[in-house]
């Protein structure tokens, strides 16, 4: 019994050993760590990813200039972003703010630039707030896909910079948003509020332009051409997506299973510091929020889990009482043998 | 005509027609086994047990999969994982044991050599099991196309051009076994007929082999003590069990396996439910993108350290330490040459190799998965040939070895 008990030592070691380095290990070293920052946006993360970059620069002796004065840019944004998050919003008076918004973001809206505005209904749950400011200021910025423009009045948003122009009316829309269009959203209206309008998720049966509708097939024909229109539909607008974006982003179906937690996090809150350049834009979602997009991907891609969670126990339940069996049997028949 | 006389019991019935009692007596109630053996004796039957919770699982998984390009994906993730009634926790099985059918592989090859149980009359037990080995090593690598995910397709992309040989350029080769001159609907096909049809096929044919060889040689035991079966049989049989060296296939070798067995499937139950992402890694769960290239391809973890036999040198001198690597466990019957069929605590020099063999596996395997970068390839490339030297020094060690005397 002793000696059977230094072998299974030996062979779980061992065991325990081959797996540290194959899994944990392994995966440490290959993907780079991004420090996570709980989703609060202040522009540390663009700041920092700036600073790396002339870092990065001047060990190749290349020129800087263009970078320091980005540096500069982006202290002075945030900072400005600081400043107005201070102010005392005005919900009231941000309702007739709003209603500029609403020119381009209501139910129903179209592409504009190679996007379709989204609905705001649960803007003010959704995002953070300083988000919302660094939004309404600086589109571009506050996304941190200012590279892509050489004016960041060139972002489908960016008419936003000569409409809301006051630090005031800035604090005084989004305090509209965080007071009136704070009500809470189903995982389902998180997702689409938030990443729906680029990323379908099959799976769902969600499309960029919504979900699939039921339609009919002629009986006749067999052709059902509801379908064809909506499918044709959603040609377009991934057409539209593809052109602005660079590429058509990717569906979501199974994105749970095919990144880690922590991508997915550190990913949302900053796509630039995991996959930089990306055309993504930062969505500025609050934890709470996140959680609720993390629940639908889950829904999509792992759906069973609550199944399996309950179903386990009682799998390994049942393995323990055949183990003690099986233990009962072998002693019964070993006693005649030792 | 034979002649029959009217059976009085089906026992009987059946035994007049194909000998039911005599092949019980030859298969369980009269296969000696050493009494002095200890639970890796049970891997064996561990084995069995997870080959026929692959095998179960992968037949409700073939009602649904679809072998096609467009569809092969969704129809695993979706289907399978979200339509199909417990169609998840089959995937979880299958996945699962696929990986660690090949742990209890290794530590049943282990044992094996610790124990030299592959001397003097169980050659052949080896060599059926390295074939066992090798085939389901093709099982395994052709059940990873299936899904058809990015690793399903960058890893069938990586291991099939290894067939262009190097600088012999046989690219020909490679388009014929992809049947395309990229992985496609042809290659998916002919992977989803290796591993639903032809390799089961084989391994179940292998089995039976691999059972044959071992019922006139016997299970070897604990101290490599040569043991007259028939005078121990006879000892057991007139009810001197507690004298008798030997033990009943069943149920007495049995029961105890069924034991090891049952811890087994906690272990391996706890990993399909709680653990099983070290068996079904996230890359694989991007669908196929032949524009795509993925930052890393590693194959799974029982492949890494023949890949990292394969990585450090150039590509030639890669392929054939590859080849050496896939091949050279065959031959260890015969690189062994001490007359010893003794554990390897008791041989000396051969103690000290099979640890260092064992290490250097576990410095390849966790190599072959790190990025080839500074210093881990340079571990990766002395490990790599550490490997080749031990099995170079391996005849010479034995030979030197002392016969031990009980």
């Amino acid at each position: 019994m002793k000696r059977e008990l230094k072998i299974l030592a030996i062979v779980v070691t061992f065991t325990l050993i081959t797996y540290y380095l194959v899994e944990p290990f392994a995966h440490s070293q290959m993907h780079k760590h991004v420090e996570f920052r709980n989703f609060k946006y202040d522009g540390k993360s663009d700041i920092e990813e700036v600073e790396h970059k002339i870092k990065v620069a001047k060990e190749h002796k290349e020129d800087t200039t263009e970078l320091e004065k980005k540096l500069e840019e982006k202290k002075k944004f945030w900072a400005e972003v600081d400043k107005i998050s201070k102010l005392k919003g005005d919900a009231t008076a941000g309702e007739g703010v709003y209603a500029m918004c609403q020119g381009c973001h209501f139910e129903g809206a179209t592409n504009m630039g190679g996007v379709t505005p989204p609905s705001l209904e649960h803007a003010g749950a959704l995002y953070d707030k300083k988000y919302l400011i660094a939004l309404v200021k600086n589109p571009a910025m506050a996304m941190n896909i200012d590279h892509k423009f050489k004016d960041p009045s060139m972002h489908p948003m960016g008419s936003v910079m000569s409409m809301v122009t006051s630090d005031q009316d800035i604090a005084n829309v989004v305090a509209y948003l965080k007071e009136k269009k704070a009500g809470e959203a189903t995982p389902v209206e998180a997702y689409v509020e938030a990443c729906g309008r680029c990323h379908a998720d099959r799976y769902m049966k969600w499309t960029q332009v919504g979900f699939v509708p039921k339609t009919k097939e002629n009986i006749k024909t067999g052709q059902d051409i509801e379908a064809l229109k909506f499918k044709q539909k959603v040609a377009e607008e991934q057409n539209a997506l593809a052109d602005y974006l660079g590429k058509l982003p990717p569906d979501l179906s199974i994105i749970i299973r095919a990144r880690s937690e922590d991508f997915l996090k550190t990913f949302i809150e900053d796509p630039q510091t995991q996959l930089p350049g990306t055309a993504m834009p930062r969505t500025g979602l609050t934890q709470e929020s996140y959680d609720k997009v993390e629940e639908f991907l889950a829904d999509s891609g792992d759906a069973k889990r609550h199944e399996r969670a309950k179903l386990g126990p009682i799998v390994l339940i049942y393995f323990i009482i055949f183990a003690i069996f099986a233990y009962l049997w072998k002693k019964e028949v070993w006693r005649d043998l030792h | 005509m034979a002649h029959f006389t009217k059976a009085k019991s089906l026992y009987e019935w059946l035994d007049q027609r194909i000998a039911i009692d005599t092949l019980r007596r030859v298969l369980a109630t009269e296969y000696w086994i050493p009494k002095n053996i200890n639970f890796l004796w049970a891997m064996g039957m561990v084995l069995a047990i997870t080959f026929g919770l692959l095998l179960i699982s992968g037949i409700f998984l073939l009602m649904y999969y679809q072998p096609n390009v467009d569809l092969a994906f969704d129809s695993v993730n979706y289907t399978i994982m979200k339509e199909v009634e417990f169609g998840w926790l089959w995937r979880h099985i299958h996945g699962v044991a696929a990986s660690v059918v090949f742990l209890i592989i290794y530590i049943h090859m282990f044992t094996g050599i610790y124990y030299g149980s592959y001397k003097k009359g169980r050659e052949l037990i080896w060599l059926s099991g390295m074939l066992l080995f090798v085939t389901f090593s093709a099982e395994a690598f052709s059940g990873y196309m299936l899904p058809w995910g990015q690793m399903s397709y960058w890893a069938g992309m990586v291991i099939t051009n290894l067939f262009s040989m190097g600088d012999l350029h046989l690219n020909g080769l490679v388009e014929w076994i992809r049947g395309d001159y990229v992985p496609g609907q042809a290659f998916l096909n002919r992977f989803f007929m290796l591993h639903v049809l032809l390799l089961p096929l084989v391994i179940l044919a292998l089995i039976g082999f691999h059972f044959g060889t071992l019922r006139i040689p016997h299970v070897n035991n604990q101290e490599g003590e040569e043991i007259d079966f028939e005078e121990e049989a006879a000892k057991y049989k007139a009810g001197k069990k507690k004298e008798s060296k030997v033990i009943a296939f069943a149920n007495d070798f049995l029961s105890k396996d069924m034991f090891v067995v049952s811890i087994f499937l906690i272990f391996f139950f706890y990993l399909v439910f709680y653990h099983y992402e070290f068996a079904m890694d996230p890359v694989n769960f991007d669908p196929a993108d032949p524009l795509k290239t993925p930052p890393h391809i590693y194959p799974e973890w029982y492949f890494l350290w023949s890949y990292e036999i394969l990585r450090p040198f150039s590509t030639n001198v890669g392929l054939i330490a590859f080849g050496f690597a896939q091949v050279i466990f065959f031959f260890l019957p015969f690189l062994d040459r001490s007359p010893n069929a003794k554990p390897a605590h008791k041989r000396g020099l051969f103690f000290f190799w099979f640890w260092a063999l064992v290490i250097d596996m576990i410095i390849l395997t966790a190599m072959g998965k790190l990025p080839p970068e500074g210093i881990f390839s340079k571990i990766g490339l002395y490990a790599a040939l550490t490997f080749i030297g031990l099995w170079i020094i391996l005849p010479i060690i034995t030979k030197m070895e002392k016969e031990v005397k009980e």
